[in-house]
């Protein structure tokens, strides 16, 4: 087979593998927003002084990481119909669906991640500024709102950038619930051309490019909140 | 099974990672070039699409290789394509800890080596290996721990492990949850366990050292 010949078997499936990637980012894309969403508090509560506020968060930064990806996946979406209850309840007709069943596990998986990086950079964020932000008679929320947190995100990014990239590799693994990512539309390709060899070289390099453009706009990003900045007032 | 395939995962992939590092910290251009390929395509991939090119992709060219020793059936067995794949991914991370970690070796200790007569091959062995894995010891057992999850993937390739174990067992009886709720608790313990082995090589390889603290 020629590089003309492969070519064109390429340029035949692109559109599939199009919309593939925009599944793929969407799900990490979404995953990634809501589980920051969910993080905040989960991190605010595993950095607490007290240990009974800290421990339900816990415990599930510890489920969530120190299980496979795969392994969530299949408990929520094989796992799950297991009970009547879900089964009969109005949340049955999405739980049933495989995009839900991704998006919801892989926000969960997430969340725990980025609830752990939080915590890093909540701890990370010198205790004078927290004082000097109390001595000035801020509130514990005001100095939390407008000293602690702001200051955290920028301590936190770089490793959030990191975890992004992470979850748009790990995302690969949602092809086996029959979702059509960018790895479920190269398996659909393989079993009708037998061309495994290109098309696993296709997938790898089509990772390569989202993550290589991820990590440009994290730079981008970066630049824009001033990281470096506050990392050298240290 | 899923010991046996992440320690020989591990095996090879401290060996890739020693071979990548000492690929990047060279002073010749050809290997740093290479080690930074190695390190920059292997992270950029996911660890699912390894395994499946492992064990699917390399069906042609392992025909291909067994057909020249009169061998046509010849292919990779489900558990050595994803030791394979593991190892690889877990090379490329750990060239990053390992070179993080001879650069953290005073340059004096090598040149003091030299003075002595030693053997550049005598040198790695005696002087800098042994500091290497006090240093990187931390850094490594992080990756031991993503790469444990990692092995997952690799029933996806029909290897019997945990989570194989799992979705048979889930078939037969009609309760997955169940199964993998349980296949999840012994990853758990899994993860414990190699923490607290973790926990005590740190200690007898930092015996002697003052700990920084803040």
């Amino acid at each position: 087979m020629t590089w003309a010949e492969r070519w064109a078997t390429i340029e035949r499936f692109l559109p599939q593998l199009w919309d593939g990637t925009l599944v793929t980012l969407q799900l990490v894309g979404l995953a990634v927003l809501i589980g920051l969403f969910f993080a905040i508090p989960l991190g605010l509560a595993r950095a607490s002084r007290h240990w009974y506020v800290r421990a339900l968060p816990y415990s599930y930064i510890f489920f969530f990481r120190g299980t496979p990806l795969l392994l969530q996946l299949f408990l929520v979406y094989y796992g799950i119909s297991q009970f009547e209850v879900v089964r009969k309840s109005f949340l049955w007709p999405y739980l049933r669906e495989p995009y839900w069943c991704a998006l919801i596990t892989m926000t969960m998986h997430t969340s725990a991640y980025i609830a752990e990086i939080l915590r890093g950079a909540i701890q990370a964020v010198p205790p004078g500024e927290v004082e000097a932000a109390r001595a000035l008679g801020m509130s514990r929320r005001q100095a939390l709102q407008y000293i602690i947190l702001p200051r955290a995100i920028r301590i936190g990014l770089p490793a959030y950038g990191n975890e992004v990239i992470l979850m748009l590799k790990a995302s690969a693994v949602v092809y086996t619930i029959t979702m059509m990512d960018i790895m479920g539309v190269i398996r659909t390709i393989n079993s009708r051309t037998y061309q495994y060899e290109l098309f696993f070289f296709v997938a790898g390099v089509m990772y390569l490019i989202i993550t290589l453009v991820f990590t440009q706009l994290f730079r981008l990003v970066e630049r824009w909140l001033k990281v470096d900045a506050s990392r050298q007032q240290r | 099974m899923t010991i046996r395939l992440s320690l020989a995962s591990l095996a090879l992939g401290l060996l890739f990672g020693l071979l990548g590092a000492s690929a990047k910290v060279s002073d010749k251009r050809v290997p740093r070039l290479l080690g930074g390929f190695y390190t920059s395509v292997v992270r950029g991939v996911p660890e699912t699409v390894w395994v499946l090119m492992m064990y699917f992709g390399t069906v042609s060219a392992m025909n291909a290789i067994g057909a020249w020793f009169g061998n046509p059936q010849l292919s990779l067995s489900p558990f050595v394509a994803g030791t394979f794949a593991l190892a690889l991914c877990f090379g490329a991370y750990a060239t990053e800890v390992f070179r993080g970690a001879l650069l953290a070796i005073p340059k004096g200790q090598k040149e003091a080596g030299q003075a002595l007569g030693m053997s550049n091959l005598r040198i790695f062995w005696r002087i800098t290996l042994p500091q290497l894995w006090r240093v990187a010891l931390p850094g490594l057992g992080n990756l031991y721990l993503i790469m444990l999850k990692d092995t997952a993937l690799v029933s996806l390739i029909t290897l019997e492990e945990i989570m194989r174990k799992a979705q048979t067992a889930a078939n037969a009886t009609k309760e997955p949850f169940t199964f993998y709720l349980l296949a999840a608790l012994i990853y758990l313990f899994l993860t414990v366990f190699i923490m607290g082995a973790l926990h005590w090589f740190e200690r007898r390889a930092n015996r002697g050292f003052v700990r920084t603290e803040l």
